[in-house]
Parts: C-alpha cells; structure tokens; sequence
C-alpha cells in the first residue's frame, strides 16, 4: 500500500492525514509535505496516524526531524495516534515522551490537554 | 540451507516485498500470529539498514535475505558493504530520545558516517531509533560478518510451533 496525505484545518491547526505504510521508500513523500506546510506558515501541525499501516525507523525520524524544525520556529507537532500496534514503536523506542500522542484529531485540536487526561470541560 | 531466498537490489522500494515474503514463509513455518507484526518490523529495519549501507558505499550488490524454517524460524539480511562502515551505524551509543531534539551537532549538522556519505538530521535518528527497535522487537538478535567474509549479517531468530513444543509435526 502506498502513503496517502492529505491537509485540512481544524481548529485553527493545520492536520494532516497519513495513511498506508511509512517506512524507508514512502517517508521522503511525508518529509516533503511536512517541510512545504512549515514553509507555508504553519506553525501548529497534527499529524494523525490512525490509518497508518506501517511505520517504521525512517518514518519516526521525519516526524522527529519535523518537531524539531517546528519547535525551532516556535511551533509544535503533535500526533494522533490511536492504535496499539503503532503506540508500541513510541515506547520501544522512547519517543512516547519527546511526542505528544493524542487518541483523536479531537482530542489534539481541543486544547493543550494531554492524551487520556480529562479536559477542562465539564 | 535457506527456505526462502530473496535477493533485490538495494532500493528503498523492494524493502517492502522483503518485508511480506518474510511474514508470508513466517506464517508457512508455522511461528504465532502474535509475532507477525514484530518480524514485519525486524525485517524491514534490517533490510533498510543494508540498503542505505549500499547506497552510502555506492554499492550495486544485491541484498540478501534468508529465510530458514527448522528448529527455529530464521531470517538473515546480508549486506555487502565493508564491516567498519557496517558496524559504526548498527552500534552506535544510543541516546536518550529525549535529547534528539536538543543534541544540536549531530541534528542540525550533517554527521559522517564511517563511510564517508552523510547523514541529513532525519536519518541521523533514524539510525538510532532502529538499533532500539530491533534490540527491543527482536529477543535474539546478531549482527556479525557474512558467512563469506564480505559484508556483514544481522541474524534474527523466532521460536516456531516446533520448538515451542505445540507442534504436530511437519505435513
């Protein structure tokens, strides 16, 4: 399966869909797009990973090196990612404390709470 | 003697039929569902590994992968690139996830690797991040020269129905 993006907005930050597989031959596909929307503006970037099938070292190093580039211009990155398969490469490799990890595109564009705390609402 | 042998030249693209041959002889060989997802992982971060040792060599070779059912389920990915240039990007000092996004020479400046090529910031921690994928994925795990002499293998082996002592034996 090939990688699929695609961008939209939703509460003011830019989101932007993965899906398929990301690994050494597809991640230059999403470091181009992550690269073009920091260079059109963007500052605030969620990634959602939720139909992702596949992701593998490569990919985790685009969305580290995108972080760093967006934390460098005062901006943030953070993930949706809602499937155990992929939550485990995070821990494995430490990463689940450098990303922020969310469990929807709701939950990462509804605030700066963190996945799985309560919101402030209600 | 190998199962299954799968040779392809060290292109990005290919490591995606290494990955599915490797799950496909898996379940053949009879290894738990439940490891599916891990080998899938192991062979495409072993075989990635050895294509970007080519392309960083300016290597042609194919890459070799070995697949073999016996006792234990078995899979080899042999590269062909020179064992210092092997080894200084398999083992490297791990850092702390958590300063690579502070650790700015290695991010931000390209960094050397043995052979020469280098390497953008991206792929810096790429590197890093799949030494810790395989030692944390792959609980017997080597990398040590290729049986020929030339190049280096990393050896990655799975217990199957056989060896866990639930098999019925072999159709």
């Amino acid at each position: 399966m090939e990688l699929s993006l695609s961008t939209r907005t939703v509460a003011g930050r830019r989101v932007l869909d993965v899906g398929g597989e990301i690994d050494v031959y597809t991640a230059p596909q999403l470091r181009e797009r992550l690269v073009a929307l920091v260079e059109d503006g963007a500052r605030q970037i969620v990634v959602d990973l939720s139909r992702v099938e596949f992701l593998d070292s490569t990919g985790l190093g685009v969305l580290v090196g995108a972080l760093k580039r967006l934390r460098s211009v005062s901006g943030d990155l953070s993930l949706v990612c809602p499937r155990e398969r992929l939550l485990k490469i995070f821990r494995i490799t430490g990463l689940d404390g450098v990303f922020t990890i969310h469990d929807s595109v709701g939950a990462a564009t509804s605030g700066t709470g963190e996945a799985g705390e309560p919101t402030a609402a209600g | 003697m190998p199962t299954v042998r799968l040779s392809f030249t060290p292109a990005p693209a290919h490591v995606r039929t290494a990955r599915l041959v490797g799950v496909a002889v898996a379940r053949k060989a009879g290894v738990s569902a439940d490891l599916f997802d891990e080998i899938r992982l192991a062979v495409g971060e072993a075989c990635s590994r050895a294509v970007e040792l080519h392309r960083q060599q300016g290597l042609t070779d194919l890459v070799d992968v070995l697949i073999e059912d016996g006792e234990k389920f078995r899979i080899r990915v042999v590269d062909r690139a020179p064992i210092d240039a092997a080894l200084g990007p398999v083992l490297p000092d791990l850092p702390d996830p958590a300063t690579l996004l502070d650790q700015s020479p290695p991010l931000t400046s390209r960094a050397a690797t043995p052979g020469g090529a280098e390497l953008v910031p991206e792929e810096v921690v790429a590197v890093n991040m799949r030494l810790a994928l395989l030692a944390g994925l792959v609980d017997e795990i080597s990398v040590r020269p290729a049986d020929d002499g030339r190049g280096t293998q990393v050896c990655m082996t799975w217990p199957t129905a056989a060896s866990r002592g639930g098999g019925a034996g072999r159709p």
